[in-house]
């Protein structure tokens, strides 16, 4: 993060190399320069660009035909796959960094996923949408519907996110799968990290989503 | 009585074909008794030749050779006039100005396959130690025999990395054995339509093709040269049923349909009443002007042979344990000769491996075949593939 960027106005912050999600800004500055990173489902390849300019030697899995083939159009390292099944193929300790950008919600088993992730990686970085979000306690309390975002704009019929879980349910996963937090962040609807140190409660219910540097042989 | 009308005979001379055999219109590397190509048989080949094209230049630091391997059809002459045939060369789609294997940017090589017939030396070549033609004397050679041969021409080139190495269907097999049995020499690799071992399914439909040629009474049992004939009526019977596991339902559909040749109705005969059969009659006779029987059948039991995995214990990730070569794996979602399963297979064991790979499954109709024909995705990807690779190499971006 230096000071070319502008001001994250809606997500998107503008630096040298072009306009990135303030999201996947945040995960590479995670991410040791050097390293070997798998991101698994990486969409059109955004974030694993911006990681090879910061000299990261990085890999993809994707589970869309056109997103992989837009990768590989890039010059990307992708690879069409699932997260719940394809996974279990790569050996212990394949890369230094396992990312599951978005994604998490949209895999059958979230639990094995995650434990695959960290059997893989050393690191595993995991963002989701929080649906411990203010906006979207209203919607259902106030509104009855099921939560509709402009990052979720789905309705609940045609929804590929399966999993839906707040950053209080995720915490206690982590917890319960003895997975260690070397650092958590909650981002605002702009993606902006909600900055201060703040109790869970208040992230729980301010960040829209979170994301979270895990290692292994942490919890209780 | 019933019309009965089987294939036509070649147009071109069998002397054209057989020319090229041994004086073909290519460069030829000349391997003498002291460098014999010890094949997987237990027989030493010895002296042999290898005819190959290129196009481009070789950089300063012998940085920039792309080795193409053709198909089991295939030749040399990947982007130049066909030399019997008179067509455009095979992978003028892929290969030329422009195009993403450019001769401005890459030196690109394209040998004959040992065992093949227009100018390497197979079972159409002359038998130095008889002064005939080997016949069913020539040994039985594998895709990694294939591939020995061509490390020996690429030595005598004097390179010792290639840029990368690109293959299809047989070429593929090729391109895999490449990067198991030379991995430190082989910089990016390109697999398109390909698999790590030939299907039974596969075979089933190889054999059908040599059982063909053989039960062609001009076949006489491989020693045709010596009547002075050849067995066109088997090896177009084999092309054609070959022919069809290139193409699909869909694409056969699409472009023969049920629609009659050049009729309204039947005729009430086995002529070629169908578009479709004209069309096949038409594969099978071109074929047989360019193509050797006894060729034919060494390839195809080459590919037949090909189990990467069973070389390597059965695990096929130790083939590519600790691999540095970038891979870039396509294939075709109608292709159900090597169907995307097969690509997927190589990709989970090159996962294993932690290797690099890029992997592609691109949407046709057009079955096997799709990767020789005009299919701008398929394009898109491998220049894609081969200019990151570049970057990644050091070469000069001449087009940015």
């Amino acid at each position: 993060m230096s000071a070319q960027e502008v001001l994250p106005f809606n997500g998107i912050v503008t630096t040298q190399s072009g306009n990135i999600r303030a999201d996947h800004l945040l995960v590479a500055e995670m991410v040791k320069p050097g390293s070997k990173v798998l991101d698994v489902g990486c969409g059109e390849g955004d974030l694993l660009q911006l990681l090879e300019t910061r000299g990261i030697d990085g890999r993809g899995i994707e589970l869309s035909r056109e997103g992989v083939n837009r990768c590989v159009a890039k010059g990307l390292a992708v690879v069409q796959g699932d997260a719940d099944t394809d996974l279990v193929n790569y050996p212990d300790d394949a890369f230094d960094y396992v990312i599951l950008s978005q994604t998490l919600q949209a895999t059958r088993q979230p639990k094995v996923v995650l434990e695959n992730l960290l059997r893989i990686g050393r690191r595993a970085i995991v963002s989701f949408p929080n649906f411990g979000f203010w906006r979207m306690r209203l919607q259902l309390l106030i509104g009855g519907h099921m939560p509709r975002t402009e990052n979720l704009p789905a309705s609940w019929y045609d929804t590929a996110n399966i999993h839906f879980c707040t950053i209080k349910d995720f915490v206690e996963l982590c917890d319960e799968i003895h997975v260690k937090m070397e650092r958590a962040e909650a981002l605002d609807l702009y993606g902006r990290p909600l900055r201060l140190r703040l109790p869970w409660w208040v992230w729980n219910l301010f960040g829209e989503q979170g994301v979270f540097l895990l290692s292994r042989g942490g919890g209780k | 009585m019933v019309g009965v009308k089987t294939v036509p005979s070649p147009a071109i001379s069998a002397d054209d074909r057989s020319h090229e055999v041994d004086h073909p219109s290519s460069q030829l590397a000349l391997f003498g008794t002291e460098q014999p190509l010890r094949l997987d048989c237990g027989v030493d080949l010895s002296p042999f030749q290898i005819a190959y094209q290129t196009y481009g230049e070789l950089n300063a630091d012998r940085s920039n050779a792309v080795l193409i391997c053709h198909a089991l059809t295939g030749d040399q002459h990947v982007a130049n006039v066909h030399p019997v045939t008179g067509k455009p060369g095979w992978w003028e789609t892929l290969v030329g100005p422009g195009r993403p294997l450019d001769p401005d940017r890459y030196f690109i090589i394209c040998s004959n396959v040992i065992g093949g017939c227009m100018g390497s030396t197979g079972p159409a070549s002359i038998n130095p130690a008889t002064g005939k033609v080997w016949g069913l004397d020539f040994p039985v050679i594998t895709i990694p025999d294939m591939v020995r041969a061509q490390a020996m021409l690429i030595d005598r080139l004097g390179i010792d990395t290639l840029f990368a190495v690109v293959g299809g269907s047989m070429g593929g097999m090729q391109v895999l054995q490449w990067t198991a049995a030379y991995p430190a020499r082989v910089y990016s690799a390109l697999a398109i339509a390909c698999a790590t071992r030939h299907s039974a399914q596969n075979i089933a439909f190889h054999e059908l093709g040599r059982q063909a040629v053989m039960a062609d009474p001009d076949w006489h049992n491989g020693g045709y040269a010596d009547h002075g004939i050849h067995p066109h009526r088997g090896l177009a019977v084999a092309r054609m049923a070959a022919h069809i596991t290139y193409l699909s339902d869909a694409a056969l559909h699409r472009k023969f349909g049920r629609r009659m040749q050049d009729r309204e109705l039947p005729t009430f005969s086995f002529d070629a009443d169908f578009q479709v059969e004209s069309y096949l009659r038409y594969q099978g006779s071109s074929f047989v002007e360019r193509f050797d029987a006894n060729s034919y059948l060494y390839l195809t039991r080459a590919m037949d042979y090909f189990d990467i995995a069973a070389d390597h214990g059965g695990v096929l990730a130790k083939a590519f344990t600790g691999i540095q070569t970038r891979f870039c794996v396509v294939s075709f979602t109608s292709d159900w000769l090597f169907p995307t399963s097969e690509s997927r297979a190589l990709v989970h064991a090159l996962n294993a491996s932690s290797a690099r790979v890029s992997f592609a499954e691109i949407e046709t109709d057009r079955g096997h075949d799709a990767f020789l024909l005009d299919v701008p995705e398929f394009f898109e990807i491998s220049r894609a593939f081969l200019q990151s690779a570049g970057k990644a190499r050091g070469l000069t971006d001449k087009d940015g």
